[in-house]
């Protein structure tokens, strides 16, 4: 649900990156923190155990310009991805105007990447969404890696809905802003319809 | 359940605006903020300029939703009201229309007390203007139907 205000003439939208444990949804923020024009970006937010791993949320604010006189600013979150923490996810939810779908191509996390799939559309659902609408992109990450599933094996399995999708290596930084672009896109196209389902 | 964008307009974003000018006097409040539960920034009175405002919404959208979850596990709806004590400023958050959260920051000038009482009274008026805007944000369209590829495009140059 995107907020506009008239009177700051302010667009926020919500954009959260979900996926399996370890699949590098918090390198992803972290490369666009890094990249970013530092005006564009605000602080980057971490809350995370003392082993680095996402214990809450990430949270990166950016602010990409004016459309029609209006300040664009996304808020992008990552969800903590093990999976006992669900009830974190369900919250960071909240809200979510897009989603980008960040899998692990290592062939040993193909059941883990299914398992996160279903549960993001499970989250969705609870939290009133329509899975089969709502902005989607999905990201193949760590292609850099060896023993890796084939993109055609990828698709099949995570792709249902034909949404685009981005090959990534995130700790390089190849993919991470083709991923970012696609899912703003479809954020806007969205908030052109009215943003209802 | 509709997802459709939330909307504020000028008079009802200065009503709240006036509404939390209030409070921060009534209060003798430092600053004060009114966030949506999602984590995005409405509109505040008093010195903003010392706090990340962004990272301010974000989390204290998180604490609520943290503590939500925490009151459900004991058969609570939600937490409605959190105060947070520091060595020389103190924070009080609380659930406002369902859907905002009202924070307020303060140090020794005032009480805690003090501060939930006034809380309560700008709840009250933030509700009704939230009624409005609610009802006005449904009528409204947003005037992004004429959203072009090259808008969007436009972003990314």
């Amino acid at each position: 649900m995107s907020f506009i205000n008239y009177s700051t003439r302010e667009i926020n939208c919500k954009v959260v990156y979900y996926g399996p444990g370890l699949c590098g949804k918090t390198t992803n923020l972290q490369f666009i923190y890094k990249r970013m024009n530092p005006e564009a970006r605000g602080k980057m937010i971490s809350l995370a155990t003392e082993s680095e791993r996402t214990l809450f949320f990430d949270f990166l604010p950016l602010s990409l310009g004016e459309i029609r006189g209006f300040k664009t600013r996304f808020h992008l979150y990552t969800v903590p991805g093990q999976v006992f923490y669900d009830a974190s996810r369900r919250l960071i939810l909240r809200g979510v105007d897009g989603v980008v779908f960040c899998a692990d191509s290592q062939l040993t996390r193909v059941d883990a990447n299914e398992e996160s799939m279903e549960n993001l559309r499970g989250n969705l659902r609870e939290q009133g969404y329509d899975p089969e609408r709502l902005p989607l992109v999905i990201q193949y990450n760590k292609r850099d890696l060896p023993n890796i599933a084939s993109l055609a094996e990828l698709h099949a399995l995570l792709n249902r809905r034909n949404v685009p999708e981005f090959e990534s290596s995130a700790t390089t930084g190849g993919g991470v802003f083709e991923t970012l672009k696609a899912v703003i896109k479809l954020v806007l196209i969205d908030l052109k319809r009215g943003g209802r389902q | 359940m509709s997802h459709g964008n939330f909307i504020l307009r000028e008079p009802e974003y200065e009503a709240l605006l006036s509404i939390l000018r209030k409070l921060l006097v009534d209060a003798s409040a430092k600053v004060v903020f009114l966030v949506d539960k999602n984590g995005t920034l409405l509109a505040s009175a008093g010195d903003a300029f010392g706090f990340d405002t962004t990272s301010l919404a974000s989390l204290a959208a998180g604490n609520i939703a943290a503590t939500g979850g925490l009151a459900n596990l004991i058969g609570e709806k939600e937490f409605s009201v959190l105060f947070h004590e520091g060595e020389r400023d103190n924070m009080h958050l609380s659930v406002v229309a369902e859907r905002l959260i009202l924070v307020v920051v303060f140090d020794r000038r005032s009480s805690v007390g003090l501060v939930r009482l006034r809380v309560r009274q700008a709840t009250a008026r933030i509700t009704t203007v939230m009624a409005v805007a609610l009802a006005a944000s449904d009528a409204e369209s947003g005037g992004f139907e004429e959203l072009t590829e090259a808008d969007i495009e436009s972003l990314f140059r």
